[in-house]
């Protein structure tokens, strides 16, 4: 297995070689912005392109393939005409929770990249509570949707906010309920532990029935949070034209856009990291020879292969199924997902006590 | 029919009796609403087809075209009055729900006024327009009503006109919303009303107290743009009403013009009318199931059933020359003969529809949230069907058989084997399951014309370079993608209509829509709007 | 699709040379060029059809004409986010201040394509008493697509040829398309509407 921390080891000490330690860290936190925002927006631009591929092919048509070869740039032309669109100026608004929005919006999924692990050795902060504060950061993108709704001074958009809170808050539950359901099972909070603890076999083979209970329910809350079909009703655009985001134009509008792409790799990142083993090569105990094959693929293409695999689903999900209603979306989180979650958390822990796991 | 006569002289006497193309009783308009009470409730007339607003010059007044759904007889009112500067008939929309957004129709054209409505506004121009077009003194001078980028006027109030018991009528106002409500604005421009429909709707949460409809956003005022156009000519407004319905709205008015002017048309040329009828029928079906599966957040199904829809169209332009407006029915049968290969191309469709059919069934209809959406949501009665006027398959979704093709079958259709799909449920669902069945009725008739081969002979028969049709009034109806469509021609003998009312589907079916959404979600708005499956420029014309 | 085979390349030419006019400077040049190149490959609609032509609009997304090959299908329901406007379908008294309205909450730049006979001069319904004639009196008009209703391959070459006009505008200064735009929404003013 490659590890990554040779390579980050070897920029530490070579930067500590020639300046304080101080300027190292402000050095190294500059680089890991910076690298960060590189790998935010190109995958925020493939997600946009994927997401137009992969609807085509569902209904049978071809996707964006003008704009540069197979129409990979379209989505950086897209970005261009974005950033410099008129930001429209309303009357009447309340001025700062309306500019104030997006940023929140876009921040929240941002530091939630920080704790992800991308590969081996590539990971930002790994601390005690890593999955904790992703859950944590990722909540704080809600109030950036109601602040938008609250803010734009539109009917539409107070309803697409109102509707968006009730959801968020409701699939938070489950979303953290199977969450804790895992980390019972892997006895750890933090991320690199997470991860290591599947070395031997991924999480959803070794926990089984619960674990595959907690990852469907996992996938529908998470499809739920990210306020992506057939869960968009925030944004129905039958219904509300375009949501929370009606009144956004330009660039605030394209953090909107982004950070819904985003929130999307975060939730299939989060799903590969719970119970697809994180960047840990796909293992069978036993067959060493097949181990030792897979772990020649680069770690951060096993993280970022299955993370997109996972976003796959979700998208096959939206272009497949009819939206819920308002009252249904509710009934099913409150009515249906979350006792079975709760028995499921009961099993996870009758699995771990006895030692039913594989 | 002679009983009917019979019924209504013994009890009014003022009442008179003209025979034609339908029984048409003449009664003062102080008796008016008595006899309407009599027809609906002793006759069993429940269902209202339309008013015809009529300017005699001497006289203003109504034409209210009805129909029994026991007996299935049809018959018409003719009351007026010559009261030209503030002309007043009584309103019986306390009697047949539909007549209040049809006396508000007769009122924007008119300027007649109906005593005991309970909303005298305008319904398709603005509150401040001068003038009543559709009256034959009406002043078109674009300078009077010029267009105007300013706001229209907005108001919360509606006016209604009372009689009290010494025959006194008064005006006064009524509130529309309360006072205190939560107004959206859903329209004019809104991706779920399908075109430019406004509802203003009052909610409270995400539940509806009322919808307010506001039309006219596409009202070009086709029938007063007829009266100046030769027979030939008004045709080609059909098209443009329903454009999905562009073939049988064709052939309806060709039906109305050749039965006045005495025409026969070959064999051959009602073979293909009826051909091209049915698969527009398929192609608006596949259009609605697509759209509908859209608006309720399932996209994909737009480009399945779109494919279909791509098959029919290709059909068409090999025969028709165009994709949309076709222009193909004609006086005396149709523009052109059909394409060669076009028994080849039906054949093709024909072998694809139950495998799409089927897809279609996989996708949507068996979806466990689209059956949570559609069952139940939006339930229409039956007897609420009758009285709001909603015909066609979401009529015949709540059980009411009123498929113009069996009730006073036209052209070839009563050779036809075919079923009349009639559900009972009367939700969206069953709205939707409707149109899928009737997609395969219309395959069964398509097919057994095939396999009886299509006859030969003229296509077109001769008719006069001018046409004139003799003094008189006649009233078609044929069945339309979305329900009856009805033209009522008047003539005074000219080469020009001297009125020419198109009696649209679609105008019930968006009527309905306040009645039914009353207590359902806001979600649900799109669920029961698009089922009722209205085309905008259909209700607006 | 080659040079060649455009139909209006004069007038393209001639706009070039306009803009060309007043000189542009190297690095103000070639960030105009990456502009446009992002613009005019970039080109969402707003979803606004009011009759036929709309339908034909619905079939242009789907699988035989796909409008997303360009990058188009980014249909917005929010005027606020869409990019032209392609006025599908006739535009009545009733609905001009609305039309007029949804022009005016487009953001910059903002593009208006007129499409079928009913959008470039009323159409068959020129001489009804409730019918604009043409939408060119209500706002700037870019393309004109005619056609009753236009054929899907037609409104395909219609966008192409905005996206071609958008790609010789200027971003900084020059005859600029946007200027023409602000004087004519000077001489056809709209009361209680700022900007």
């Amino acid at each position: 297995m490659q590890d990554f921390s040779g390579i980050t080891n070897w920029i530490h000490t070579t930067l500590l070689s020639f300046m304080p330690g101080w300027l190292t860290l402000c050095v190294e936190c500059v680089l890991i912005g910076v690298g960060l925002l590189l790998v935010y927006s190109l995958l925020a631009l493939f997600y946009i392109y994927f997401e137009r591929k992969v609807c085509a092919a569902f209904q049978c048509r071809l996707g964006p393939n003008r704009v540069g070869p197979l129409g990979l740039l379209q989505s950086f032309a897209d970005m261009f005409k974005i950033l410099i669109k008129e930001l429209i100026h309303l009357d009447h608004i309340d001025r700062f929770l309306f500019a104030l929005a997006p940023y929140l919006v876009i921040i929240a999924s941002m530091i939630g990249f920080a704790v992800l692990p991308w590969g081996n050795g590539l990971q930002i902060i790994d601390f005690n509570i890593g999955i904790f504060f992703l859950i944590a950061c990722s909540s704080i993108g809600v109030l950036g949707i109601l602040l938008a709704g609250w803010s734009s001074n539109n009917k539409f958009t107070l309803i697409g906010a109102l509707r968006s809170g009730a959801q968020m808050v409701s699939y938070e539950l489950s979303i953290g309920l199977s969450v804790v359901t895992m980390v019972c099972f892997a006895g750890s909070m933090s991320v690199g532990d997470i991860v290591m603890a599947q070395d031997r076999l991924w999480f959803i083979f070794s926990g089984h029935v619960p674990a595959i209970i907690a990852f469907m329910i996992y996938m529908i809350a998470g499809t739920a949070e990210t306020n992506r079909g057939p869960f968009d009703l925030p944004e129905a655009e039958s219904e509300l034209t375009a949501g929370y985001h009606t009144e956004y134009s330009g660039i605030h509008f394209g953090f909107f856009y982004l950070a819904e792409y985003l929130n999307l790799f975060i939730v299939s990142g989060v799903a590969t990291l719970l119970f697809f083993g994180g960047w840990m090569p796909f293992h069978i105990p036993g067959l060493d020879g097949f181990n030792h094959v897979m772990d020649y693929i680069p770690s951060v293409v096993w993280f970022i292969g299955k993370a997109i695999a996972l976003s796959g689903i979700i998208i096959w999900f939206k272009w497949t199924f009819p939206r819920l209603r308002i009252d249904q979306l509710l009934a099913l989180e409150w009515k249906y997902l979350l006792p079975i979650n709760l028995f499921n958390l009961v099993l996870m822990v009758l699995v771990i006590t006895f030692g039913w796991y594989l | 029919m002679a009983d009917i006569q019979e019924k209504i002289a013994s009890q009014f006497a003022d009442a008179k009796f003209t025979e034609g193309d339908t029984l048409q009783i003449s009664i003062p308009d102080a008796q008016w609403h008595k006899l309407a009470h009599t027809l609906r409730h002793d006759l069993k007339m429940d269902y209202l087809i339309t008013i015809v607003g009529m300017d005699w010059k001497e006289s203003m007044g109504a034409i209210y075209y009805m129909m029994s759904t026991e007996t299935n007889e049809r018959i018409s009112v003719r009351v007026e009055t010559t009261d030209r500067e503030n002309p007043m008939l009584h309103s019986v929309s306390d009697i047949w729900q539909i007549a209040e957004i049809y006396e508000r129709e007769v009122y924007d054209f008119f300027g007649i006024i109906f005593i005991g409505n309970k909303d005298m506004r305008r319904l398709f121009l603005n509150i401040d327009w001068k003038g009543f077009p559709l009256r034959k003194d009406y002043d078109a001078d674009p300078d009077i009503n010029p267009v105007s980028i300013e706001n229209e006027r907005q108001t919360d109030f509606t006016d209604v006109y009372e009689e009290d018991g010494n025959g006194k009528v008064t005006k006064h106002q009524r509130r529309i919303f309360a006072e205190d409500d939560f107004v959206i604005n859903i329209g004019p421009q809104h991706p779920a009303t399908h075109g430019v429909l406004r509802f203003r709707t009052s909610v409270d949460g995400e539940t509806i107290k009322k919808i307010d409809i506001y039309l006219g956003y596409i009202h070009r005022g086709v029938e007063k743009l007829c009266e100046n156009l030769a027979y030939p000519q008004t045709l080609h407004f059909m098209d443009r009403l329903d454009y999905f319905s562009a073939h049988n709205y064709h052939h309806g008015l060709c039906i109305a013009i050749e039965k006045a002017a005495g025409i026969e048309i070959s064999r051959r040329a009602q073979v293909i009318r009826v051909m091209m009828d049915e698969l527009s029928r398929i192609a608006s079906h596949c259009l609605f199931i697509g759209t509908y599966c859209m608006d309720l957040g399932a996209t994909t199904m737009l480009f399945y059933t779109l494919r279909v829809r791509e098959q029919i169209l290709d059909i068409m332009e090999k025969t028709c020359g165009a994709r949309m407006t076709f222009n193909y029915d004609c006086i005396g049968g149709v523009m052109q003969d059909l394409a060669p290969d076009f028994e080849k191309d039906v054949r093709a469709l024909l072998d694809v529809i139950p495998g799409n059919i089927k897809e279609y069934n996989k996708i949507f209809t068996g979806n466990v949230i689209a059956k949570n959406r559609l069952e139940g949501v939006g339930v229409l009665s039956r007897d609420m069907a009758i009285s709001g006027a909603v015909t066609g398959p979401s009529g015949r979704a709540s059980g009411w058989a009123c498929d113009m093709r069996k009730l006073f079958p036209y052209s070839i259709y009563n050779e036809l084997d075919f079923e009349e799909v009639v559900l009972t449920e009367g939700d969206s669902m069953a709205r939707f399951k409707a149109r899928l069945m009737e997609i395969e009725q219309s395959a069964r008739i398509l097919q057994q014309l095939l396999d009886a081969g299509i006859p030969e002979g003229e296509y077109c028969v001769k008719v006069p370079k001018v046409l004139k049709l003799p003094v008189g009034s006649w009233f078609t109806m044929v069945e339309g993608c979305r329900g009856a469509f009805g033209v009522y021609i008047e003539s005074d003998g000219t080469t020009k209509p001297y009125r020419l009312k198109i009696a649209p589907p679609c105008l019930p079916a968006a009527a309905i829509v306040d009645h039914i959404t009353r207590g359902t979600k806001i979600a649900d708005l799109i669920t029961i709007g698009g089922s009722m499956d209205y085309i905008v420029p259909d209700i607006d014309r | 699709m080659p040079y060649s085979a455009w139909k209006d390349n004069e007038y393209i030419e001639k706009l070039v040379d306009q803009l060309n006019e007043s000189g542009a400077n190297i690095v103000v040049g070639t960030l105009d060029k990456l502009i446009n190149w992002g613009r005019s490959n970039s080109l969402w609609p707003l979803t606004f059809a009011t009759s036929c032509c709309g339908i034909e609009f619905v079939s242009l997304g789907a699988a035989r004409f796909d409008m997303a090959r360009f990058g188009w299908e980014v249909a917005r329901s929010s005027p606020r986010q869409a990019d032209f406007m392609m006025v599908a379908g006739t535009i009545v008294h009733r609905m001009v201040p609305v039309f007029r309205r949804l022009y005016d909450q487009l953001a910059e730049p903002k593009y208006v394509i007129a499409c079928g006979s009913c959008a470039i001069s009323g159409g068959p319904f020129r001489n009804s008493y409730h019918v604009a004639k043409g939408i060119e009196d209500i706002v700037p008009v870019d393309v004109f697509i005619p056609g009753c209703p236009p054929r899907p391959e037609a409104m395909i070459y219609g966008i192409m040829q905005l996206s071609r006009k958008v790609k010789v505008e200027k971003f900084f200064g020059g005859v600029n398309r946007q200027e023409k735009q602000e004087e004519f929404l000077k001489n056809h003013p709209v009361e209680g509407v700022k900007d």
